[in-house]
């Protein structure tokens, strides 16, 4: 493998890297943004229709929400192993991880179709298969559509990061990263850590409310 | 051999969220009235505290790396106050059907 | 000159300029879509100004008006007034003047590129095969589920052309933040970069909100989902807080790069350094955060909150200040300087003193009584085309003559210049300042046929329009020229300052040789530079 140059705009690797962090928190940024929209969405209607939005949150499948929750939780702890281990060049390692979170990545993916076909059934897609009933149903239908614009964008994004991870994947193993070397590996990292930040937040905006009633 | 080892604050924190996963599950079948959702945002950010400073490094950047992560969530924490303050003042919030004329 | 080899003879192929991370060329492929949209947007503005010329509307149906102001708008704010002098000027010059030799993300610079023109190009075709009737604000309902119009194809367009804001924004930021040349601390950059940087924090800020909102609506519209439909338990204020939370932001993007721009002309043409850099450089980040407090002006009478009026309208007061503070320390920098009205002068001199008009009518406005009364009417229609017409657009003229030279490497005729810039501002006040009064007198925005006691204002507008058509005809005409006939132009035409101009003009591909190091604070005019730049 030869020794990787620096690009033409950058004095040399280590700025490079540097700058390549700082891009990706700053797409971050926007992500954070763009994903606000929605909560605004979701805490403007929730203050609106506290107990409709509770019972609509109580009919979400907290088995399968959790269950998904760990399998992120553990993705993300097998990238940060990854990216770790990449710069002190155990690159073939490394990419098993990679491929190893991408494949929890799929996981999750399947696990959310299971449960987007259970929530289809019971008729609970807003706008194309909604039944509810009752003074709740306005509150109902608002809940679940944001629950499968928010849950469906995040799928988007996790499937994208799986692609990512295979390939970042494909490179480490053949040795391309390395401590002076990294910021494809580490940006790469960055993005999946997010994606797995926004579950968290909608994990406990979407699963956790009104159980206790 | 043991270069691709985890480091133990990785693995920790790989416990500590699993740990705080299910606490948050376990606190949500509490009967704690307006306290479930701040228990359950307050645990959120605490898992989302880890991933952030150990995952994503962030505890070992400078601080312009600190403050463009936060800049994010800061700004949307303004638009969910300056926002949410209309929607909370205000008396005919949501607004119901239209009037039939 | 010519013969040297520089970005523009490097390859002339057609695949080296489509595939280019020359952020030079990227510059130069901007200036070409942005121009075309201007072009396009222009031609809906004169048709609007055609219709109202009689009070009953001769030309055009209420539904065809209602596509030609839509039209107007969105290809206005989004394709021409966003990118503007950030994508145009600001792609080329910002590496030049940090000392850089690209901007920290070429391809992704790039990549901005084609997701504007794609994103216009959808816009567009949504526009010819039917046009959008919604106007540029696409309030709910009516958009999500009243609207017969091409909603779900123009969103489209404008997510995508987003996400080039988006870019061009992250790019900027990293470049300005880690590619400065060494000694170029940050109380050493031009004021343009400042104004830019706080420009860069707006597009990455607020953008992605735009991009939620369009979705929503286009899955409100797809779907049936209802999320903003007050008969199915949503609420239209949802959307227009989270419409104008960008939107607001927006019209400081539209407006900050021009305010960059003014200053550096008014201090290259005071020979003077900026009064009070410090001051300035801040109010530009003043105004790009406390531009996120306000946006609820836009919505006094929506609906929401008496306590969220209340306090949409203190922070609008607020953000006035900093805008204010601009205005009072270019005029400082002009007094007792040396100064020449060369047509970048002449442009910045109109900024100066429009923006000041437009931006007092934005206080009226931020006055809840009086808003109650002006809102809806031609007196906000006047108020924002003074900031952005008669502020930005003349900024990016001004800008663009300052820095054409060093673009193209020809100067342009300087008489045509200074004539075309006077017919601008002459045309320009004709056609808004009558609207004002109009909007006073009630006449209320978006209508076609209008009582006819408003006729005179309105035949005046439209003549001032015809003015206003032929000065922005004139620069197409002479830079067309130029870049053929024009004299050549030397490395520093103005004899300014700043390190863009250490170059030769145009510049080589990699902009500098060996990095330039930077000893002295910007704007280091002397009087023998005045001495030089008045015998030249």
């Amino acid at each position: 493998m030869h020794e990787p140059q620096p690009a033409m705009q950058f004095v040399d690797l280590r700025q490079q890297n540097d700058v390549a962090q700082l891009g990706m928190w700053v797409f971050l940024a926007t992500e954070v943004l763009f994903f606000g929209g929605l909560i605004l969405a979701y805490s403007a209607y929730r203050i609106g229709y506290s107990s409709g939005f509770a019972q609509a949150a109580a009919r979400t499948e907290i088995a399968i929400g959790t269950a998904n929750t760990a399998v992120l939780l553990t993705s993300s702890f097998l990238v940060a192993w990854a990216v770790l281990i990449a710069r002190q060049r155990e690159g073939r390692i490394a990419g098993l991880l990679l491929w190893g979170a991408a494949l929890l990545g799929l996981v999750f993916l399947a696990l959310k179709g299971i449960e987007y076909s259970i929530e289809y059934r019971a008729h609970l897609l807003p706008g194309l298969s909604f039944a509810a009933s009752g003074p709740q149903a306005q509150a109902t239908h608002l809940f679940f559509a944001f629950y499968f614009i928010a849950t469906g964008l995040h799928a988007v994004h996790v499937a994208v990061g799986i692609v990512v991870l295979v390939v970042i994947g494909i490179r480490a193993r053949q040795g391309a990263y390395s401590e002076r070397y990294h910021a494809p590996i580490t940006v790469a990292g960055l993005y999946w850590h997010f994606v797995d930040v926004v579950w968290i937040f909608l994990f406990a905006l979407i699963y956790l409310p009104g159980r206790s009633s | 051999m043991k270069r691709w080892y985890p480091p133990r604050v990785l693995v920790f924190s790989w416990a500590g969220l699993l740990a705080l996963l299910a606490l948050t599950v376990f606190g949500a079948y509490q009967p704690l009235g307006a306290f479930n959702t701040a228990l359950a945002l307050t645990i959120a950010v605490c898992k989302a505290l880890i991933v952030v400073s150990i995952f994503m490094e962030l505890r070992e950047r400078n601080a312009l790396t600190i403050a463009f992560a936060s800049a994010g969530f800061f700004w949307l924490a303004i638009m969910l106050w300056l926002a949410l303050a209309d929607f909370v003042t205000r008396p005919n919030f949501p607004p119901g059907p239209p009037p039939l004329t | 000159m010519s013969s040297d080899r520089n970005y523009l003879t490097a390859d002339n192929s057609l695949r080296s300029w489509l595939f280019t991370t020359d952020h030079k060329r990227v510059a130069i492929l901007y200036f070409i879509g942005i121009t075309l949209f201007f072009f396009i947007g222009g031609a809906a503005a004169t048709m609007i100004r055609l219709e109202l010329v009689s009070p009953q509307g001769h030309f055009f149906t209420s539904d065809v008006y209602n596509r030609l102001f839509t039209m107007h708008g969105v290809i206005m704010v989004w394709f021409f007034l966003i990118p503007s002098i950030p994508a145009t000027l600001g792609n080329f010059v910002v590496p030049l003047m940090i000392g850089a030799r690209d901007l920290a993300f070429p391809r992704l610079n790039l990549t901005s590129w084609y997701l504007f023109m794609i994103g216009g190009l959808i816009t567009l075709y949504a526009i010819f095969a039917g046009g959008l009737d919604t106007g540029w604000t696409f309030y709910t309902p009516f958009s999500t589920m009243y609207s017969n119009s091409h909603v779900v194809l123009a969103v489209t367009g404008i997510f995508i052309a987003g996400f080039s804001s988006i870019l061009t924004g992250l790019n900027f930021i990293v470049t300005i933040h880690r590619l400065r040349a060494p000694g170029l601390t940050w109380y050493r950059l031009p004021l343009f970069l400042w104004s830019l940087y706080a420009t860069a924090a707006i597009l990455v800020l607020a953008t992605p909100v735009l991009a939620m909102t369009l979705l929503l609506v286009a899955l409100d519209r797809f779907a049936g989902i209802g999320i903003f439909d007050p008969a199915r338990g949503g609420d239209p204020l949802l959307f227009q807080h989270l419409f104008w939370f960008y939107s607001h932001p927006a019209v400081y993007i539209m407006i900050l790069p021009g305010m960059g721009v003014v200053s550096e002309l008014v201090s290259c043409f005071s020979r003077k350094a900026v009064f009070g850099y410090k001051f300035v450089a801040w109010s530009a980040i003043a105004i790009a955060v406390v531009g996120f407090f306000v946006w609820g002006h836009h919505m006094f009478v929506s609906g929401q909150s008496a306590y969220a009026g209340l306090t949409f309208s203190f922070m609008s007061f607020v953000v006035a200040v900093p805008s204010a503070i601009k205005v009072f320390n270019w005029t400082a920098t002009m007094h007792k300087g040396w100064v020449t009205f060369d047509a970048p002068m002449l442009y910045a001199l109109g900024f100066i003193g429009l923006f000041t008009i437009g931006g007092l009518t934005g206080l009226f406005l931020a006055c809840l009584a009086f808003d109650v009364y002006a809102t809806d009417t031609y007196f906000v229609v006047a108020h924002f085309h003074y900031i952005m017409v008669g502020g930005m657009v003349t900024a990016y003229f001004g800008g663009l003559h300052y820095w054409w030279p060093k673009i193209t490497g020809r100067m342009y005729p300087e008489y045509w210049a200074r004539a075309a810039a006077i017919v601008i501002f002459f045309g320009f006040n004709m056609t808004f300042f009558p609207q004002f009064i109009l909007g006073i007198l009630g006449m209320p925005r978006r209508y076609h046929v209008y009582p006819p006691e408003f006729q005179i204002w309105h035949v005046m507008s439209s003549t001032g329009a015809s003015i206003l058509a032929v000065g922005y005809l004139l620069p197409l005409l002479y830079l067309g020229w130029s870049l053929f006939f024009g004299r050549r132009a030397p490395a520093n035409p103005w004899h300014a300052t700043g390190l863009e101009w250490q170059t030769p003009s145009p510049p080589p591909e990699y902009n500098f040789e060996t990095m330039p190091v930077v000893k002295r604070a910007p704007y280091q005019y002397t009087l023998k530079g005045r001495e030089r730049a008045q015998n030249a």
